[in-house]
């Protein structure tokens, strides 16, 4: 590869369940430290994509790199301690486990202390600290998904794989949530967010990604894939 | 105030042991979401294998017990999770349930091949040394019992919630593939429970076998008090399963101290048979009001098992297969002499006791582990007649029409009473349930000369009606009834109600949002697959003359469920098959029936929990050989209900829109 290696390739990567082919040939790469939105209808194949690259699906042909190294076929929990992180879709926490356990429970990934874990954590979410002794199930559906992202910062990852952040959950919690993001941006670890409601993912993102039917129809700054987002919306040839 | 004292340490004694078993039973639950029913098995077998090592081999005990607890039982523990509880820990309760009842049987089995019945005793700790107290005397082992439990509910508490690894554990259960997400191991993590799991089993079996003689059954079952202490914490909660376990253990002693301080007069009276059996089955009772006082579950929506059931044989089909069937068996019940009539009759009665199987497990989604109580139940009423005292009115024990008439309302009736509190459970706590309550049947009732069979071991005669006296004519009338009682079961299916129970089947929730009482459903289902079995009983009882209570002993409804599951519960063919090779290996050598559960266990596991079992399969896979007769030879997919399908509906949309 030449000149700087991305945090991750995707190169035609094709993959389904059972017989049905969901994603076509895909192609895309995330930078080293930007936020790049993955973008589409539902049932495009968003979902199926971050499957494959997290190592829940394996795919049918096609390769993922992670910062130039390939890894299909890797075990989903290899590659998390290799340094990605997953929020899958729906709430990514254990409900059971109280908001504390769900924090430091991966402490073991990182090389800080348990103790300092959920003191950072706590100061950069202090509605979390009101709450550490409560069943995560317990929480609202924001504070999950923000103690999913704060769970998921606290095992230092290289990059974080995020899909639909903003499910369910309203507009003010969303923006709170997209401000967390693009401060993981800020902090120099790849993100990829997958969003079907574009505008707020491209607010924070510097590349934007449009995936339609399993096919990627566009890659670019987000003021220039407005356009094909509407016309993937909307359902007609672009 | 001796007595006080002595029952109360014993009962805290016995209740420890019951608390050490309960809390691997939590732990593997914990960890997998699988309630292991072969739990106490795997403690009994460990417990053999303890007496095979320190007492046949010799090794000395600080030998012996490291290598059971500390090599054996987590080998054990692992290689189970391994092959078969990984597969479970998303499957639908029935199915985890019939896989590890499929276990207990395959251990006691492979136990009994191992170790044939033969008296066998394990030292107490330290030779039952002992220590006085003022009025009591402690023994060593009684101590160690004590403190070993201590230290087993300390070391759990600990590492669940105060070590990472426990923590992980814990998460398990709440999402697999997110800790997987997150760089934890899933696998290792439910594997090493399990390890610990089962030799927590051993532990508990070791330390209670030198107060009994070893024995099989008594051991794996002796766990019920494990299940009734872990159904105290809600499967769940450690201190709570401990509280519970002690309660029980107390409950049981002073149950005991109280029956032995009745009047001579009352214990060997016949009433006193029945009391003796209520003592017994203590543990079962108190499982049972346990498991009725916890909150009703709630339904679990958008569950949706999506089972594809077998293709149902039409009305010309399934008539001309019958009348093949019942001239075929003619045909060569002829040919047979009166032995091997005997036999196949003898055989016949299992499918027939199994088509109730298929009506509620098959169809209705719906577990019992009783079905064998119902089918005792209906001997009785062949075996002992039936009056309505002082009116003269009723019958001779006699297989007739009345007897079958009176067993089927009988046990109808009686499986609608159980039905009405057991369903108000699903899945694992039904099975649980009915469990419990045959055996306390078997204990209170047939073991008792008032109501049932008299001690345990006798038995109680029936006759046939003069005109089915030959062997050939009651094999024959077996088959008919199995043919008539088939199609009874075939005609609820594709009628109205049939529909309502798949529906009941899928999913409870989206029926009660829909209007239907789902709970009428399944007590009605309940009450008239316990009639069908009643039935069954008859014929038993005609088939086989003369009937001990061992013939029904609650534990054979757990090998009843497998066969046909194995075989296929969700078809009358498969019952057939399942129940003729299940009767037609009590003929075979020891050893190959004992093993032929291992064989059928590794049968579940290549089925990968497919209810229609291998008859379905089999059915399955030769609908796909294209035949001359059959146009295109296409595989044909049952399909319950229609499901949405976007290539169908685009297809099918008006020309134009697309
Ligand atoms: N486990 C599965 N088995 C079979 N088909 C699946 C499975 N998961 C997804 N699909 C199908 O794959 C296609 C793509 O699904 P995917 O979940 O990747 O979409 P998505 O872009 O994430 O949609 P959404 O925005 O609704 O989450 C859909 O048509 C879906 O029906
Ligand atoms: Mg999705």
């Amino acid at each position: 590869m030449t000149g700087r290696t991305n945090a991750l390739d995707v190169i035609d990567l094709t993959a389904g369940y059972g017989r049905i082919e969901v994603l076509h040939s895909v192609s895309f790469s995330v930078p080293v430290g930007a936020v790049v939105a993955l973008l589409g209808p539902n049932g495009a194949g968003k979902t199926t994509t971050l499957n494959c690259i997290s190592g829940v699906l394996s795919p049918t042909s096609g390769h993922v790199h992670l910062n130039g190294h390939h890894v299909n076929g890797a075990a989903a929990d290899k590659l998390a301690r290799a340094g990605l992180c997953t929020i899958p879709e729906g709430r990514g926490i254990f409900p059971n486990l109280t908001v504390t356990e769900n924090v430091s429970l991966f402490a073991f990934a990182s090389q800080t202390s348990p103790k300092d874990i959920e003191e950072r954590t706590f100061t950069q979410f202090p509605r979390l600290q009101e709450r550490r002794s409560q069943l995560a199930g317990k929480l609202s559906g924001g504070e999950q998904q923000m103690l999913a992202m704060a769970r998921a910062l606290s095992s230092d990852p290289a990059m974080l794989l995020l899909d639909e952040l903003s499910m369910g959950l309203a507009p003010k919690i969303v923006e709170d949530l997209y401000e967390i993001v693009a401060d993981i941006g800020r902090q120099g670890i790849s993100v990829l967010v997958v969003e079907q409601f574009a505008r707020r993912a491209l607010a924070v993102a510097q590349l934007g990604i449009v995936m339609v039917q399993g096919r990627i129809t566009a890659v670019g700054e987000p003021a220039d894939i407005y356009d094909e987002l509407s016309a993937a919306y909307l359902g007609g040839a672009a | 105030m001796t007595n006080f004292v002595t029952f109360t340490v014993i009962g805290i004694v016995v209740g420890a042991t019951y608390a050490i078993a309960a809390s691997g039973l939590v732990l593997t639950y914990a960890t997998s979401n699988v309630f292991n029913m072969a739990h106490g098995a795997v403690g009994m077998f460990m417990t053999f294998l303890y007496w095979e090592v320190s007492v046949n081999q010799g090794w000395p005990v600080w030998v012996a017990l490291p290598f059971v607890l500390g090599i054996a039982a987590p080998a054990m523990g692992l290689l189970l999770e391994r092959v078969m509880m990984r597969r479970l820990t998303q499957a639908d309760v029935t199915i985890s349930l019939v896989v590890t009842v499929g276990l207990l049987v395959a251990l006691i089995g492979v136990a009994q091949t191992i170790w044939p019945p033969a008296g066998r005793n394990i030292e107490q700790f330290f030779n039952g040394d002992a220590v006085s107290f003022g009025i009591v005397r402690v023994s060593a082992h009684q101590f160690i019992t004590m403190g070993v439990a201590l230290a087993v509910a300390f070391g759990l508490y600990v590492l669940l919630n105060r070590t990472r690894i426990g923590t992980a554990m814990r998460a398990v259960v709440d999402n697999r593939e997110l800790l997987a997400l997150h760089g934890a191991r899933p696998n290792l993590l439910s594997g090493l429970a399990w390890a610990l799991g089962s030799s927590l089993a051993a532990l508990a079996g070791i330390l209670l076998a030198p107060q009994l003689t070893l024995d099989y059954t008594t051991l794996t079952f002796l766990v019920v008090s494990a299940y009734a202490a872990a159904m105290v914490g809600r499967l769940k909660s450690l201190p709570k399963t401990f509280v519970g376990a002690i309660v029980l253990g107390l409950l049981i002693n002073y149950a005991t101290w109280a029956y032995i301080s009745l009047p001579k007069s009352v214990l060997t009276s016949d009433f006193g048979q029945v009391i003796y059996g209520v003592k017994n089955s203590l543990p079962t009772i108190f499982l049972l009001l346990v498991m009725l006082a916890l909150p009703q579950e709630k339904l679990r929506i958008g569950r949706i098992s999506g089972t594809k059931l077998p293709k149902l044989p039409s009305w010309p089909v399934a008539l001309a297969w019958s009348a093949v069937f019942i001239v075929g068996t003619y045909l060569l019940t002829g040919q047979f002499g009166d032995a091997n009539n005997s036999r196949f009759g003898q055989a016949m009665c299992l499918p027939l006791i199994m088509l109730s199987l298929v009506l509620l497990v098959g169809y209705g989604g719906d577990v019992s582990l009783m079905q064998l109580s119902f089918v005792g139940m209906g001997v009785l009423v062949a075996a002992r007649g039936f009056t309505i005292p002082g009116t003269g009115i009723g019958f001779h024990p006699q297989v007739s029409v009345l007897s079958i008439v009176t067993a089927f309302l009988l046990t109808a009736m009686i499986g609608a009473i159980v039905a009405v509190p057991a369903l108000r459970l699903r899945g694992l706590y039904i099975g649980l349930g009915t469990l419990a309550l045959a055996a306390a049947i078997d204990r209170i009732v047939f073991n008792t000369k008032l109501l049932g069979f008299g001690n345990e071991g006798s038995t109680v005669n029936a006759n046939r009606p003069g005109w089915l006296q030959s062997e050939q004519s009651f094999a024959m009338a077996v088959v008919v009834a199995f043919v008539v009682m088939g199609l009874m079961v075939l005609s609820i299916r594709r009628g109205k109600y049939g529909r309502i129970l798949l529906a009941t089947r899928d999913s409870q929730a989206a029926c009660a949002t829909l209007g239907f009482s789902t709970t009428i459903t399944r007590v009605a289902v309940f009450a008239v697959s316990a009639g069908l079995a009643g039935v069954a009983g008859v014929f038993f009882a005609g088939e086989h003359i003369s009937v001990s209570t061992y013939d029904v002993f609650f534990f054979k409804s757990l090998p009843l469920l497998l066969f046909a599951t194995v075989f296929g519960v969700t078809s009358i063919s498969g019952v057939l098959v399942g129940g003729l090779v299940y009767g037609l290996i009590g003929y075979a050598p020891t050893t190959v029936g004992n093993l032929a559960s291992v064989v059928l266990l590794l049968g579940i596991l290549l089925l990968g929990g497919n209810p229609n079992g291998l008859v379905g399969l089999i059915f399955e896979q030769a609908r796909k050989v294209p035949l001359p007769w059959r146009r295109g030879g296409l595989p044909v997919e049952a399909e319950p209900y229609p499901t949405h399908n976007p290539a169908r509906s685009a297809l099918e949309a008006p020309v134009g829109t697309a």
